[in-house]
C-alpha cells in the first residue's frame, strides 16, 4: 500500500538501526508523546533494534487516557438528563467513570452513540430537533479544529440544539510540566499530526529553555526509528533543537485554517489531567461569544465526587516514571475485556499497548 | 459472550454433545450420523455490498454445518419482522435466500413467521437451523484431535471483506470503497477439500475473525500457532481501511471463509485444490503449529519482530485521532 509500505521496509529499518549502534554512546531516555507512537513502537518491535543505550518511555500523549474521571462522571450525568443524546468518540465509551462507564449508562436506556467524526452529531441533531446533542470534545490539536468548525457550522445553520462538552487539551503546557517535575528526559519524539496543525514553534522554549531535543515524527517504522536516529545525533552532538522528520506532512507554519478556527472558537483555560493534576493554560474553553454551544453552560448536572481506582498506576505511567508491568494490576484485574484505568480502554493507551503487545 | 455461554447457557444446558461447542452438533441415529445447527441473525445494514440479510442467513449455517465435515441437506427459517417492514424489501430478502439455498444444494423445508409490534426489533430477524449428514471418517474435523508441530494453517482467500464492507455501508464514513462482502456457502470446495485429502481441522473464522478462531483452537491443543503476518491474503481496501481506523484484520468477521489445518504434505495439496475452486483464487498457508508458546497466536511481523494476537475483546472501537 502506498505511503504505508515504503516505511515498513526491513531493510531500511535495520540499516537505521545499526547507524544508531555506531552513533550512541550516552545512556540517554526519550519520550514518545504520543499514543500513535506508542502503538507503532510495540506494534513493530522497535525497542528490540535499539542500542542498550537508549531508553524510550510513553507519555501523556492518549486522549482518552489524560482525561480525568470528573470528566466521565459529568458526561455521565449529561447521559442523564431526559431528551439528551450524548455522542462520542468510539474509545471513550468503555472508560470506567466513578461508578459506571458510558457503556454500561448506554445499557441502562441512556442515549449514547458512537460517532466516527463530529459532523455526525451536527447531523443527528438536524434530525432530531426535539432533544438536546451533547457531543464529547476530547483530544489535542489534531481533533480540537474538527470540533471547531462543527461548532461554527452550527452557528452558521442555527442548530440550537448541539452543545459541546470540551475536554480539548493541548500538547506544549503538559509536556513542559512534565520537564519542570524533573521526569529525567533527553528528548521529545513529538506527535507528528499536532505539529500538521500548529506547526513547530510551539516547541522553541522546550528546545531554548530546557536544553532537550524535539523531533516532530511520522508514525511508520521508518519514521520512528529516524526520529530516534536524529534526537540520539542531536544529544551526542550537544546541539538540541527542534527537526521535523514527518516532512511529508508537518510544515513549519502549520495549517493557518485550522489554527485560526482554533483560536475563533477556543481559549486555553487551566485543565485537569488524569494523574497528572491541574497543568496551566492546558485546556480548550469554548469562547464566551458561543457559550451557547457550551454543554457546560447550559446544562447544570451534579455530578457526585469522583475517585480514581485503586491500585492503578495510570498516573505514573502518563509521566513516564513506571510503565504498564509494574502495576499490581497489569494483565490480571485489569485487561482491555475488563479494564480498570483508562490507559488499558484506548487502543493508543499504554498499558492496552503493553498488553496487546506482549511477547 | 465466551462467558455467557460458559456462567449461564452450559451451566443449565450442558450434556456431552454441547460440551463439544463445535459449530455444528453430531447426533447419532442408530447407525446414522447427522449434524445439527442453528443461528440467528441480527445485522445493520440489512443490504450490504455482495450480500443482505436473507443470503447471510443461508451461508451461515451452511457453513457452520460443512467446516464440522458434514454435507449441509435441509433447512429451517424463521422470520421476525418489524410491522411496517417494507414487503418489496422483504420480497427482495426471501428471493436471494432462496437462491442461495437452491445454489448451495439445500432444501428450505420449514419455516415460521412472527410480526411484533413496532420497536419490539429492529426491522428483520432471520433465524436458520441447518441438518446434515455426516461421515464416520469426518466426524472428528471440529474436534481438533491430531494436530502436531508443524502443521500448516491454511485460508481460502482475503480476511476481513465481510466486517469492513458492513461496516462501510452502517457507519457515515463516505470512502468511496469496493470492499464486498465475502458471504459465499463453502460446502462445496469443502467438499472437494475433504473428498481429496485428509485436513485435521476446520472452521470459519466469523465474529471475532481469525485471531478469535486461532486462539481457541492453541488453547485447545496446548500448543502455539505462528502467522506470517507477510502471508496474510488482505485487500487493499481492507488494509487500508484498517489502518485508517486503527483495526486489525484478524479480528474482522468474515462469512465466506475456512481455516484450515493439515499436515505439511496435505496442506500443500488443499492449497492447490483450494486455489482451483472460485471461492479459494487467493487461498494461502497462512502460518503454522509449534511447540512454542504453548496455547498463544503470534504474529512474525514484516520487520522481523513478533507479537502475541489475541482474541477480540468486546467491539472493535476505532480509534480517535
Amino acid at each position: 500500500m502506498k505511503y504505508i509500505d515504503e516505511y515498513r521496509k526491513k531493510d531500511l529499518i535495520l540499516s537505521i538501526s545499526e547507524k544508531l549502534k555506531s552513533v550512541s554512546t550516552k545512556e540517554i531516555v526519550l519520550m514518545e508523546v504520543c499514543g500513535g507512537h506508542t502503538m507503532a513502537i510495540h506494534r513493530f518491535g522497535l525497542p528490540s533494534l535499539l542500542p542498550a543505550t537508549i531508553r524510550l518511555i510513553s507519555g501523556p500523549g492518549c486522549p482518552v487516557c489524560v482525561s480525568p474521571q470528573y470528566f466521565i462522571d459529568k458526561a455521565l450525568a449529561f447521559s442523564r438528563i431526559p431528551n439528551v443524546i450524548v455522542t462520542t468518540y468510539g474509545d471513550l465509551i468503555r472508560v470506567p467513570g466513578s461508578t459506571t462507564s458510558l457503556e454500561k449508562e448506554r445499557a441502562n436506556r441512556s442515549d449514547i452513540r458512537i460517532i466516527y467524526s463530529v459532523l455526525e452529531a451536527l447531523t443527528i441533531a438536524k434530525n432530531n430537533p426535539g432533544k438536546s446533542i451533547v457531543f464529547l470534545g476530547i483530544g489535542f490539536e489534531t481533533t480540537a479544529p474538527l470540533t471547531a468548525a462543527a461548532i461554527l457550522e452550527a452557528r452558521k445553520e442555527n442548530i440550537t440544539n448541539f452543545f459541546v462538552y470540551s475536554a480539548h487539551k493541548i500538547m506544549p503546557p503538559v509536556m513542559k510540566a512534565l520537564v519542570e517535575e524533573g521526569v529525567k528526559i533527553d528528548g521529545f519524539i513529538a506527535p507528528g499530526h499536532v505539529s500538521a496543525i500548529t506547526g513547530t514553534a510551539i516547541y522553541d522554549n522546550l528546545a531554548s529553555e530546557c536544553g532537550l531535543g524535539v523531533v516532530v515524527s511520522g508514525f511508520e517504522p521508518v519514521d520512528m526509528m529516524q526520529s530516534i536516529l536524529m534526537l540520539t545525533s542531536q544529544i551526542e552532538a550537544g546541539t538540541p533543537k527542534v527537526e521535523v522528520q514527518y516532512q511529508r506532512v508537518v510544515k513549519t507554519n502549520g495549517n493557518k485554517t485550522a489554527q485560526h478556527l482554533l483560536a475563533e472558537v477556543f481559549e486555553t483555560r487551566d485543565d485537569s489531567w488524569r494523574g497528572l493534576g491541574v497543568i496551566k493554560e492546558s485546556g480548550l474553553k469554548i469562547r464566551k461569544h458561543l457559550s451557547t454551544f457550551d454543554a457546560e453552560q447550559h446544562f447544570e448536572v451534579r455530578v457526585p465526587e469522583s475517585f480514581e481506582p485503586k491500585g492503578c498506576i495510570c498516573g505514573l505511567i502518563l509521566r513516564g516514571l513506571k510503565t504498564p508491568v509494574d502495576c499490581s494490576l497489569f494483565g490480571k484485574k485489569c485487561t482491555p475485556a475488563d479494564p480498570v484505568g483508562a490507559c488499558m480502554v484506548s487502543g493508543e493507551g499504554t498499558c492496552a499497548t503493553y498488553y496487546k503487545y506482549r511477547s | 459472550m465466551h462467558d455467557l455461554i460458559a456462567d449461564v447457557f452450559m451451566k443449565h444446558f450442558g450434556n456431552d454433545i454441547l460440551s463439544e461447542q463445535t459449530d455444528s452438533a453430531i447426533l447419532s441415529l442408530g447407525s446414522d450420523e447427522i449434524a445439527f445447527t442453528t443461528d440467528s441473525f441480527v445485522i445493520d445494514p440489512l443490504f450490504f455490498p455482495g450480500g443482505n440479510i436473507g443470503k447471510l442467513a443461508v451461508c451461515g449455517t451452511i457453513n457452520d454445518l460443512a467446516v464440522t465435515g458434514a454435507v449441509p441437506l435441509y433447512l429451517s427459517v424463521s422470520f421476525i419482522i418489524e410491522e411496517g417492514f417494507p414487503m418489496k424489501d422483504l420480497e427482495i430478502i426471501v428471493e436471494s435466500l432462496a437462491e442461495e439455498a437452491k445454489k448451495a444444494g439445500v432444501l428450505i423445508v420449514t419455516g415460521d413467521t412472527k410480526v411484533v409490534n413496532k420497536g419490539k426489533c429492529d426491522k428483520l430477524f432471520i433465524n436458520t437451523t441447518g441438518v446434515g449428514r455426516i461421515s464416520k471418517r469426518d466426524r472428528n474435523i471440529s474436534r481438533a484431535l491430531d494436530i502436531k508441530p508443524g502443521d500448516l494453517i491454511l485460508i481460502n482467500g482475503t480476511i476481513g471483506d465481510h466486517g469492513i464492507a458492513v461496516m462501510n455501508a452502517r457507519e457515515s464514513f463516505n470512502f468511496k470503497s469496493a470492499v464486498v462482502s465475502d458471504c459465499a456457502s463453502l460446502n462445496t470446495i469443502i467438499r472437494e477439500v475433504l473428498d481429496k485429502t485428509a485436513v485435521k481441522f476446520m472452521r470459519d473464522p466469523t465474529r471475532g475473525g481469525v485471531a478469535t478462531v486461532l486462539n481457541e483452537l492453541a488453547g485447545k491443543i496446548q500448543l502455539g500457532i505462528v502467522l506470517e503476518e507477510s502471508a496474510l491474503p488482505l485487500e487493499t481496501a481492507v488494509e487500508a481501511m484498517c489502518e485508517l481506523l486503527g483495526f486489525d484484520p484478524l479480528h474482522i468477521a468474515n462469512e465466506g471463509k475456512v481455516l484450515i489445518v493439515a499436515g505439511k504434505d496435505e496442506g500443500l495439496k488443499v492449497l492447490e485444490i483450494m486455489r482451483e475452486n472460485e471461492l479459494g483464487t487467493k487461498s494461502a498457508i497462512i502460518g503454522y503449529v509449534v511447540n512454542e508458546y504453548p496455547g498463544r497466536v503470534v504474529l512474525q511481523n514484516q520487520t522481523g519482530g513478533h507479537r502475541i494476537i489475541d482474541s477480540l475483546a468486546g467491539d472493535q472501537l476505532p480509534r480517535i485521532c
